[in-house]
């Protein structure tokens, strides 16, 4: 593993009943990147995520966390709340997952949770109001206060988070998602269904968040916002990487173009006799 | 000309609907109404018509669904439409006095009830409005509360809350009947039982969701009660365990009639079991109170905060790194304990605890006033708690309606029937309870409370 | 050994009474995902519509034939049962339907409460006793079958057979099909979802007659209380045999069946309930997806 690499996935293998949903993938992610996972659809690309975000157990395969303090961690390993809570890996979610009956601001809090319950004393300090856990609270306002800022949600933050529109609520799904201090953040398609407008703000945050030192793991399937913002490009294809480099790179190479443009009908007999190949070896 | 023949159309309408709802409550009443089934001299079972019966229950749905029809629904309507064009929204922020004090008001009318009670209908009179509506009411309120931490706040659906409110009962009557311990060693210790054996009972429960915890939780609770009853060497079974010892005043008077130090004598008062009771009601009020001081309290912490955030969205918690199974096992001991004290207490007023009063029914109970009151709020579920089992221990009282329908006539028997369909009208019209907003723990600006329509029942 | 298949005959009339009432279950939840609560009730109402039937029937016509006069019970009690259980979705659960998730479950709570006292307010809290309507036994070696243990068992066979046909074969069966996978979808396809539903709620209501005109035939006595304790073992049967599948209800009643009538053979009488509810809890923790139920996977 070289110094700079965050997180490195190796023969990643995810079965399904008789589907082989990923098959034998590897690729690594490096520190203070953005870092880029595209593919068509059903390419397998959110199934890599639920490997990586603990929701799914890999049936074969290694994923390894380069944490900043020099640890390595095998995120296979661990359960799933720990890969938030000891790798420092947070994800967002395809279809959003926010807390709709929790205003924006619990939301922010909710994700300081195991910050606050240590400094509760896992509740029982807490409860007597001790000044240690209040400074905690204080903290985790400003905290929040500073996301809240940074996703331009300052307006919102006593609303509910269903209340929200559509860009806000992605926009809050990443802001929460920072809130629990994370070195590796993983984003599950950002930008679909976003106006231009909000697009350019998700970029913009993005943005941000990569200048804080945090790197970025994202799948996307909005070409134009993958190229414009992503440092290192990994494309997926029934649950294999075709390709892998700078945009410029990906954007150039002719198994690319043939996924995403589509081949001649005549030539998909061969791609599946090539796919075919592939797997058997 | 247009309206008159909409009108006639309604009117029409409503005819037919009434007529139809005539004959399906025919049909359906037939059987069940029409005819009584009794025993004879003999033992065998006979059977003789009640028309007259059979008539009455036919005219109320055919009148019923046509006045539904024909002038209630088109009403509503109307309001509906009439609430849409001026553009109000259904909750006003505006609050009287009244209702912005509200809170204030219940606790020290609480505070005096007893007190109330017995100056307007004096010492026997005030056994019933202390014991029966007061101590009762608050038992209920007391459960309701220590569940609603478990359903409201975390979403955990448990249909045998009961089981944790006779760990608690039965810990008390073993103990102290045993080992003698007072009431004021027992009480803390009754609670921990029940938050041990909600651990217990959790941890293997707690991965499942959503209607199979319910059910899980239903069988936990059957298998108690059903212990209880069989384990007789212990538990006595069916006949209960008797003469559990009352509480006393801190240990200082005892409210035994042969007692040295009894209160009664000690404060040279003449003797009536009422100081007792309303030493019980200022208990039972206090455990309330320390309930919902600690849910407030508990709402505004993480563990609190993350017990709402489970009920909202579980995977979005794993992903922010929440042991959602920790959180969930606390949840349900914080909940069982309470329940707990509310047992212990309930073994100590009664003198006596049998598996029957821990039937399912109970659970059903209670988890009817937490969800009627809306799932969360305190307020809400004190009002259910008021209105349910207030309502069907009024019924007990209106002994003038024996005047209307006859010497034979028993209120008592209708309770259960009533509080049956007042659940299943109150979800009717109000399918997120009394109260269905929700407050938030933390603000920036200004405390709005949140829409019912944003939060969500938890999938667990 | 005689006294071991004894006891498995025994099981089996049982079994078969709880999976038919569990087919009700599986089926309501199958199609809305709702555990009706009041389905035990309904159960019980059944036995007393037969009850009633057979009180009245038999003043009338004192010699009428035994199997006529069940027929009559039956029949009498499924469609009274039906209307009964129509209207209940109509009125209590209908106007829920996409609601709160804990508000129909409430109501059906409240409908369990209210069948129950509303039978005990009308007919008295007393058990009623009717004379025994089947005796005939056979002896077959050391075993005894009771004819209707007999009648239990085949009644059972081809109401299933009858179940089976209409789900898997005829246009109504894929209407319910179709609602239970998508109610949407199927409503923009043209099926008619209300009355797929309402039907749902008569077919089970029906099927829980019969079964409570069997059990009324088998113990000779109704209760008002009678819809709770077999309500919640016919709910395990269904869970049992994987909730939403309708071979798996009947399984599932048969094992419970089995297991009760085992277990009080061979260890306590006293704990036969316990042991329900043991199996209940076990099954849901280790595979809370039944023996025949197909597996959820969990969407992220």
């Amino acid at each position: 593993m070289t110094k700079d690499t965050i997180l490195k996935v190796e023969h990643l293998s995810m079965k399904f009943g008789g589907l082989m949903a990923i098959n034998d993938f590897s690729f690594e992610a490096r520190r203070g990147e953005i870092t880029a996972l595209i593919g068509p659809n059903g390419a397998g690309k959110t199934t890599v995520f639920n490997c990586i975000t603990g929701f799914y157990k890999p049936t074969m395969g290694m994923i390894t966390l380069a944490r900043r303090n020099g640890k390595e961690l095998l995120l296979e390993r661990l359960r799933d709340f720990e890969i938030n809570k000891v790798g420092g890996v947070a994800r967002t979610f395809q279809n959003i997952r926010l807390f709709s009956g929790l205003t924006v601001l619990e939301n922010l809090l909710v994700a300081q949770h195991n910050a606050l319950m240590k400094a509760s004393g896992y509740t029982i300090l807490g409860l007597l109001g001790l000044p240690a856990y209040r400074k905690a609270v204080d903290l985790s306002i400003e905290k929040a206060k500073y996301w809240l800022d940074k996703a331009d949600l300052t307006d919102r933050a006593d609303d509910p988070a269903g209340d929200l529109p559509y860009g806000a609520q992605r926009r809050l799904e990443i802001a929460r998602a920072m809130c629990t201090g994370p070195e590796l953040l993983c984003l599950d398609e950002p930008a679909a269904g976003l106006n231009p407008r909000e697009s350019a703000a998700l970029n913009t945050l993005l943005h941000s968040i990569r200048d804080e030192g945090v790197s970025i793991l994202l799948i996307e399937h909005d070409m134009s916002v993958v190229m414009e913002i992503s440092d290192h490009v990994v494309v997926l294809e029934y649950g294999q990487k075709i390709s892998d480099g700078t945009p410029d790179h990906v954007k150039n190479d002719p198994k690319v173009i043939a996924a995403y443009l589509g081949v001649e009908d005549d030539e998909v007999d061969e791609v599946i006799a090539e796919e075919l190949e592939g797997g058997r070896h | 000309m247009a309206s008159a023949s909409a009108n006639q159309n309604l009117m029409g309408k409503a005819l037919r609907e009434g007529l139809f709802a005539g004959v399906i409550a025919f049909l359906m009443f037939l059987l069940f109404v029409g005819v009584e089934t009794y025993q004879d001299i003999n033992n065998a079972l006979v059977w003789r018509t009640r028309w007259g019966l059979l008539a009455i229950f036919v005219v109320v749905a055919a009148v019923g669904r046509f006045v539904t029809v024909a002038f209630i629904k088109p009403h509503m309507d109307q309001r509906k439409l009439n609430k849409a064009k001026q553009g109000l929204l259904d909750v006003s922020d505006e609050k009287g006095f009244l209702r912005r004090h509200f809170l204030k008001f219940a606790l020290v009318l609480l505070l005096v009830y007893p007190f109330l009670s017995l100056l307007i209908v004096g010492k026997q009179g005030s056994l019933k409005y202390v014991d029966n509506f007061g101590i009762q009411i608050l038992i209920y309120v007391m459960l309701a509360w220590g569940l609603n931490i478990v359903v409201g706040l975390a979403g955990l659906l448990d249909l045998g809350y009961v089981a944790f409110y006779a760990v608690g009962a039965y810990s008390y009557a073993l103990l102290s009947s045993h080992f003698g311990f007072s009431f004021w060693i027992l009480l803390p210790l009754s609670g921990i039982f029940a938050a041990l054996w909600g651990i217990m009972l959790g941890f293997p429960v707690l991965r499942l969701r959503g209607d199979y915890l319910a059910i899980v939780t239903l069988a936990f609770g059957e298998i108690i009660r059903l212990v209880l009853i069989n384990w007789t060497d212990v538990t006595k079974g069916t006949f209960g365990i008797a003469g559990i010892p009352k509480a006393t005043f801190f240990g200082i008077w005892s409210f035994d009639t042969g007692a040295t130090n009894n209160f009664v004598k000690a404060w040279g008062l003449s003797a009536s079991s009422i100081y007792y009771k309303i030493f019980l009601f200022y208990i039972i009020l206090a455990l309330c109170m320390l309930t919902a001081y600690v849910t407030i309290r508990l709402r505004r912490m993480p563990i609190g905060r993350a017990w709402e955030a489970l009920r909202e969205d579980e995977i979005a918690c794993r992903s922010l790194g929440i042991d959602t199974v920790t959180t969930k096992l606390t949840a349900f001991a914080t909940g069982a304990m309470f329940g707990g004290f509310a047992g212990a207490f309930f073994a100590s007023r009664q003198g006596f605890v049998s598996p029957e009063s821990f039937v399912f029914l109970e659970s059903a109970v209670i988890l009817a006033i937490v969800v009627l009151g809306g799932m969360g709020s305190l307020t809400g579920i004190a009002i259910a708690a008021a209105v349910m089992v207030g309502g069907t221990e009024i019924l007990r009282e209106m002994s003038f309606l024996k005047v209307v329908f006859g010497p034979d006539f028993t209120p008592e028997l209708y309770r259960m029937l009533l509080f049956g369909l007042a659940m299943i009208i109150v979800m009717l019209f109000k399918p997120r309870g009394f109260v269905g907003s929700r407050e938030p723990t933390a603000f920036l600006k200004e405390r709005r409370a949140v829409s019912g329509s944003f939060t969500k029942e938890g999938h667990g | 050994m005689e006294y071991f298949i004894q006891q498995l005959i025994n099981g089996l009339t049982l079994g078969s009474i709880y999976g038919l009432v569990a087919i009700g279950y599986t089926m309501v939840y199958g199609i809305i995902g709702m555990i009706n609560f009041a389905h035990g009730d309904i159960f019980m109402l059944g036995g007393f519509a037969a009850l009633i039937v057979f009180l009245i029937v038999t003043s009338f016509f004192a010699g009428i034939p035994i199997a006529l006069l069940l027929l009559i019970m039956m029949v009498a009690g499924m469609l009274i049962t039906g209307l009964w259980n129509w209207t209940i979705e109509r009125i209590a659960y209908r106007p829920l339907r996409g609601s709160f998730r804990l508000a129909p479950l409430i109501t059906a709570i409240g409908m369990s409460i209210t069948l129950s006292n509303f039978i005990q307010v009308t007919q008295g809290p007393r058990n009623k006793p009717i004379p025994p309507l089947v005796t005939d036994v056979f002896h077959i070696g050391g075993l005894t079958i009771s004819l209707k243990q007999v009648l239990i068992v085949v009644i059972t066979a081809v109401l299933l057979f009858a179940f089976w046909y209409i789900v898997n074969k005829t246009p109504l069966g894929r209407a319910q099909r179709a609602t239970e996978q998508d109610r949407k979808m199927a409503a923009l396809l043209g099926v008619d979802v209300d009355k797929t539903i309402s039907i749902t709620f008569i077919m089970g209501a029906a099927l829980a007659a019969v079964a409570g005109s069997m059990y009324l035939m088998y113990y000779g006595v109704a209760s008002f209380n009678d819809g709770f304790i077999p309500g919640v073992k016919a709910f395990t049967a269904a869970v049992l045999g994987g909730i939403g599948s309708l071979p798996g209800a009947v399984l599932g009643g048969l094992l419970i069946g089995l297991i009760e009538s085992l277990w009080s053979a061979y260890f306590s009488i006293a704990y036969k309930d316990v042991a329900t509810f043991a199996i209940l809890a076990f099954v849901l923790i280790f595979k809370p997806t039944g023996i025949l139920g197909r597996p959820e996977v969990e969407k992220v």
